[in-house]
């Protein structure tokens, strides 16, 4: 992932960002003259009490959403001027998605749900198959492959979740909570899967987390707080 | 890189999940169905009346007929001619002739009163007296129950639509004609057209019972060729004995035929219309609730990379193939419902009652289907772009 990386070895760039939010004659200042470097490879937790900013940052970086000011540079790419359809376009080649509520089709059987992002790419049926067999034996759900979301457990959701953020071997894998609506066995094997994601296949992972327990098992962890970066956890 | 292979997947993806999720929000989908297919069936029904009795008044034109009235007469009813008038006609240049003489019927029309059988209140049924051309001036003419009547003598043959629609006009039975009770010695068939309402009797006996004279209202003649009806027009028009009006059979009946078309044909179309923007809104609620109810998948695959462009289309469709659906169910209907059923009306022209059957026609199903694509799409379009607009961000939090 060399190519990919910025100058500083740093592979997201985010600088000088504020964030402000519209709603009616209010306006709320969510991020404020922000910045932040994760190199290539890291495995970075993103802490701080509910309301600071967490996601909207994460939606910064994952492109889901634009800042009021700064930029947001993602290999060596300023996404935050991208057009709508470029983004798109970005976001299916370069980021992997993990939510807090797995956000599957419930619709689609689990390798169903791990193909859905390969239907964007120009591979065949033959090789989207093997992507997605590969993906779901790297978070050990191959035996619940033909299975629908409903008749999964919670745990085995996010597996299929987590599958289907690294079926495409993104760029970033972006998790919001991914351990927020589980119990702490089934959170604990996630953090597993997501540390061997990191240290086995160098996955760079950012995640937003409000759970310390969670959060040790990053290799490094930020603390956001009104809008403001901090490397110490906010009093 | 996004390309139109794509982008097609894309489309067809999103489709499916959406057609796939329907069993989900059945009863809203039900009730949008539902709706279309009652504004099909409505919008093809009340059509499909206006299309028989189109079909009715033009099906026994021939192309080479023609007819003359009076000039300045609209129908029969208010036209008369004379015996020597009448023959003049028959001899003008342009009208077949066979052994027996010219292809001319010269023609009585008045109208008695018969009960309805649906009701069993009296209605205005045309009775005709002919002169033995008539059956070769017209397409189609079948004795199909019983015998032709005796020419000079006091029988009728009753149209098959009048003998279905009226009561008393079987065979054997005796309709009443002035201070004369006729017997009915036949049913004739005229593939369905105007004739098929009326009843026959003999020109000259029928002038006779109504002390006529020898005076006539009509002339229907069959030229040598569809070709040569302007000449026979010509020379009747620019005969200082005559003063008569000259129109093509398709023509006269087209004519005839107009008020009563048009006024189904505006009241089809004015309550089609007031049911589809019921059925718009029908549309609109169940696309807007599959939006509402799929708003985090739809911002989950625009999450994925999916192009919001792609979401509106797909959105488009899977609201279009319901109200085809819906289209298809409601053409059906009326097709079995409709078609072929028979009635009666009076046909304000002639003042009498035309008996026909509803014709729901191909066309008239195209239509249909494309007015259940118009309120698909319409009802589609908004959720659509709705769906499309919603910030990903808000709309993944969404439960």
């Amino acid at each position: 992932m060399n190519e990919n990386q910025s100058n500083n070895g740093a592979l997201v760039r985010v600088e000088n960002v504020g964030k402000i939010f519209h709603r009616g004659s209010e306006d709320i200042h969510v991020l404020a003259d922000l910045h932040l470097q994760v190199p290539a490879g890291e495995f970075l937790a993103l802490m701080g009490p509910s309301g600071s900013g967490k996601t909207t940052l994460l939606n910064l970086i994952g492109g889901l959403d634009r800042p009021t000011k700064g930029s947001v540079v993602v290999a060596g790419e300023r996404i935050d001027q991208l057009s709508d359809r470029t983004l798109a376009a970005w976001r299916a080649r370069h980021v992997g998605f993990v939510f807090q509520l797995y956000n599957l089709m419930p619709v689609l059987t689990a390798e169903r749900n791990v193909e859905l992002p390969l239907l964007l790419t120009h591979l065949s049926k033959a090789d989207r198959k093997k992507h997605v067999d590969a993906a779901l034996a790297m978070v050990g759900l191959s035996h619940r492959a033909k299975h629908y979301p409903r008749t999964l457990s919670g745990g085995e959701q996010q597996r299929a979740g987590i599958a289907r953020g690294i079926v495409t071997d993104p760029t970033l894998l972006l998790c919001d909570e991914p351990t927020g609506d589980l119990d702490r066995k089934a959170g604990n094997e996630i953090l597993d899967l997501l540390q061997a994601l990191n240290r086995e296949h160098g996955k760079t992972i950012i995640m937003v987390t409000h759970d310390p327990h969670a959060s040790a098992r990053a290799s490094r962890t930020v603390y956001l707080d009104k809008g403001q970066l901090s490397n110490e956890p906010v009093k | 890189m996004a390309g139109p292979i794509n982008w097609f997947s894309q489309i067809v993806s999103i489709t499916k999940f959406g057609l796939l999720s329907i069993p989900q929000r059945r009863g809203a989908v039900a009730a949008t169905v539902i709706g279309i297919a009652g504004v099909v069936t409505v919008l093809v029904g009340v059509l499909s009346i206006a299309a028989g009795f189109r079909q009715a008044m033009t099906v026994s034109a021939s192309p080479d007929g023609a007819i003359v009235l009076r000039s300045g007469a609209d129908s029969e009813m208010v036209s008369g001619l004379g015996r020597d008038q009448t023959r003049v006609i028959a001899d003008a240049p342009g009208v077949a002739r066979t052994a027996q003489g010219p292809l001319a019927s010269a023609e009585l029309f008045v109208i008695i009163n018969i009960p309805k059988r649906s009701t069993g209140l009296d209605a205005n049924v045309p009775l005709r007296g002919v002169e033995s051309a008539a059956w070769q001036v017209r397409d189609n003419m079948k004795i199909v129950q019983g015998r032709m009547f005796e020419w000079g003598k006091d029988e009728v043959i009753v149209g098959a639509g009048a003998a279905r629609e009226f009561s008393g006009l079987d065979v054997g039975s005796k309709i009443k004609v002035g201070r004369y009770e006729w017997p009915v010695v036949g049913i004739f068939s005229a593939n369905g057209g105007a004739a098929e309402s009326e009843i026959w009797a003999d020109a000259k006996v029928l002038q006779a019972a109504y002390n006529r004279g020898d005076s006539f209202q009509s002339v229907y003649a069959r030229l040598n060729s569809p070709g040569a009806f302007q000449e026979f027009k010509d020379s009747l028009t620019s005969n200082p004995q005559l003063n008569v009006k000259v129109a093509r059979q398709s023509e006269y009946y087209a004519e005839q035929s107009e008020t009563i078309t048009r006024l189904i044909t505006t009241l089809g179309f004015l309550i089609a219309f007031l049911m589809a923007i019921g059925a718009v809104f029908g549309a609109l609620n169940t696309m807007y609730s599959a939006v509402s109810a799929r708003t985090r998948e739809i911002a989950t695959l625009r999450a994925l990379g999916f192009g919001s462009g792609a979401v509106v289309v797909s959105l488009m469709i899977e609201s279009l193939l319901l109200a085809l659906v819906g289209g298809a169910i409601g053409g059906g209907l009326a097709y079995f419902a409709f078609n072929n059923f028979h009635t009666s009306t009076m046909n304000w022209q002639s003042f009498s009652q035309i008996a026909f059957a509803f014709k729901v026609t191909p066309e008239l199903l195209v239509r249909g289907i494309v007015w259940s694509a118009l309120i698909g799409l319409i009802g589609g379009l908004f959720p659509a772009i709705r769906a499309a607009r919603l910030p990903i961000a808000a709309a993944l939090r969404e439960l």
